[in-house]
């Protein structure tokens, strides 16, 4: 759980963040309600999920709510894998 | 018909959710043609009131030219109001085919195609162009228009961190495999003013073999040394493939835009994009009046000369008296504020000292990124850009934002 948590806020972090961004982001930043990630750039980030851990993340679960946090997003992974 | 009380409530409840979260839109009532100065009734039914206009994309003053006007007018003599038609069933004219090869010629493409809009040529040309097999790699800041189009194509898509071309090649080696790739642009991007580093662009584009987009609209008419864009300014004329742009900005203003590129793509558009298709086309007035705006543009470039000389007098002004200015290469100055509710103080101040300027704030522009946006004109007479300057001093003054940093204005006024 731990490794996958630091993996997913490390692409976070790559993928979202300036290299001269003072922003800080832990497991539990809003991501998408505080605009640093959006609906339109959000893609990559799915994509990301889905081809580290071999999943298909259905667009019903692809929502604001479950890629508002790192902590969320871990949910939801975890949920898909076990189903 | 359903509308009753539970179908109204509905609709009032989303309005109600607009106006809660401080968006709600309120359109100012404008009395006069448009210029740089202009008759303006706000609320409606208020006195109106005469206003120095930093809010416009009226970038060449030729929104209201007397030539142009009189073109609108031949036009609409000789070629009548409307076509009731599509393009290709009874909708072109000779001077629809005209523009086109005047845009194409100006450009500096292979052909053009006229949409009814530029938001219309952004929402159909991916669309008709790509599909399952290729890849859409966009700016995060391009304009929504862009978006709309890029998600009603079957085409994959990813984005890159706004102008860093390190992830952009890190995308472009991504797709390595996908049949199509396309970086997709802004020329200008129209909040920040900034422009698109389409040489560093065409060049990746060069290595990965892939396409590029520009959407020119914040440029076409005033940016390079002949005004045809940023394409010019960067030195890759003839190198985008699909340019977008609009004539209801620099270009006459009234409406009207065009894919124009790559022939077969070009060609592609006629045949399969939906918004051209299925839309009428562009009247016979608009097209009259846009083929003299290229004339006058094409003589010289005393407009777009008058156009940087103004812009810099601003720029320096705003700078000298202590705002945070964004900087760009474009005549779109915004002014740093980063509160949402002072940029809308702000505002609503420069309207009462009878300044035209919007202040935008989350989440048309990121969190704690509010500012005013203000736009030269090639209409602004320094006279008026003087008495602009002096509201807007007059008014950072009064909220004691003047030569202060970032953090200290934060300090005061919270994100």
């Amino acid at each position: 759980m731990a490794e996958i948590k630091e993996t997913i806020l490390d692409y976070v972090k790559d993928e979202y963040l300036d290299e001269d961004d003072d922003k800080e982001i832990n497991f539990d930043t809003p991501l998408i309600s505080s605009g640093i990630v959006d609906s339109f750039s959000m893609i990559s980030l799915k994509r990301f999920l889905e081809t580290k851990y071999n999943i298909q993340i259905p667009d019903s679960k692809a929502t604001a709510e479950a890629f508002n946090t790192v902590n969320n997003i871990v949910k939801t992974v975890e949920e898909i894998k076990s189903e | 018909m359903a509308f009753n009380k539970k179908e109204r409530d509905i609709f009032k409840d989303e309005l109600n959710n607009i106006r809660n979260a401080g968006i709600f839109k309120d359109e100012r009532i404008i009395c006069t043609p448009q210029d740089s100065e202009i008759k303006v009734e706000f609320p409606a039914g208020a006195e109106k009131k005469s206003l120095i206009n930093m809010c416009s994309n009226n970038y060449l003053g030729l929104s209201s030219h007397p030539e142009v006007v009189k073109a609108a007018i031949k036009g609409l003599e000789n070629r009548g109001y409307g076509m009731s038609s599509v393009r290709f069933i009874c909708g072109t004219q000779d001077i629809h085919k005209e523009l086109e090869n005047m845009l194409t010629e100006f450009l500096g493409t292979e052909d053009t195609i006229l949409f009814p809009s530029c938001m219309d040529a952004n929402a159909g040309v991916f669309e008709a162009i790509l599909n399952e097999q290729d890849v859409m790699i966009s700016d995060r800041l391009v304009h929504a228009s862009i978006v709309d189009g890029i998600r009603l194509c079957k085409a994959q898509t990813d984005t890159y961190k706004h102008s860093n071309m390190n992830h952009l090649e890190k995308k472009l080696q991504l797709h390595s495999d996908k049949r199509l790739k396309v970086i997709i642009t802004d020329g200008i991007f129209s909040m920040d003013g900034d422009m698109a580093k389409l040489d560093e662009i065409v060049g990746l584009a060069e290595k990965y073999n892939a396409l590029v987009f520009v959407d020119d609209s914040h440029a076409s008419g005033f940016i390079g040394k002949t005004g045809k864009g940023t394409h010019e300014f960067c030195n890759v004329l003839g190198k985008i493939d699909i340019i977008t742009t609009t004539l209801g900005k620099a270009l006459g203003g009234a409406s009207g835009g065009c894919v124009s590129g790559r022939a077969e793509i070009v060609e592609i558009c006629r045949q399969k994009a939906r918004p051209y298709l299925f839309s009428n086309t562009i009247p016979p007035v608009v097209v009259s009046a846009a083929i003299k705006v290229l004339e006058i543009i094409s003589k010289n470039t005393d407009r777009k000369d008058k156009l940087e000389k103004s812009t810099e007098f601003w720029r320096n002004g705003l700078n000298e008296a202590g705002f945070i200015v964004k900087d760009g290469e474009s005549p779109i100055v915004p002014i740093m504020l980063f509160n949402a509710k002072l940029s809308q103080d702000f505002a609503q101040d420069l309207y009462n000292e009878g300044i035209y300027a919007i202040g935008f704030f989350f989440p048309v522009v990121a969190k704690g990124q509010a500012r005013i946006r203000t736009q030269l004109s090639a209409s602004h007479e320094k006279p008026q850009l003087e008495r602009a300057l002096d509201a807007f001093i007059k008014i950072g003054k009064k909220y004691d934002i003047l030569k202060k940093t970032k953090e200290e204005i934060i300090e005061i006024y919270g994100l």
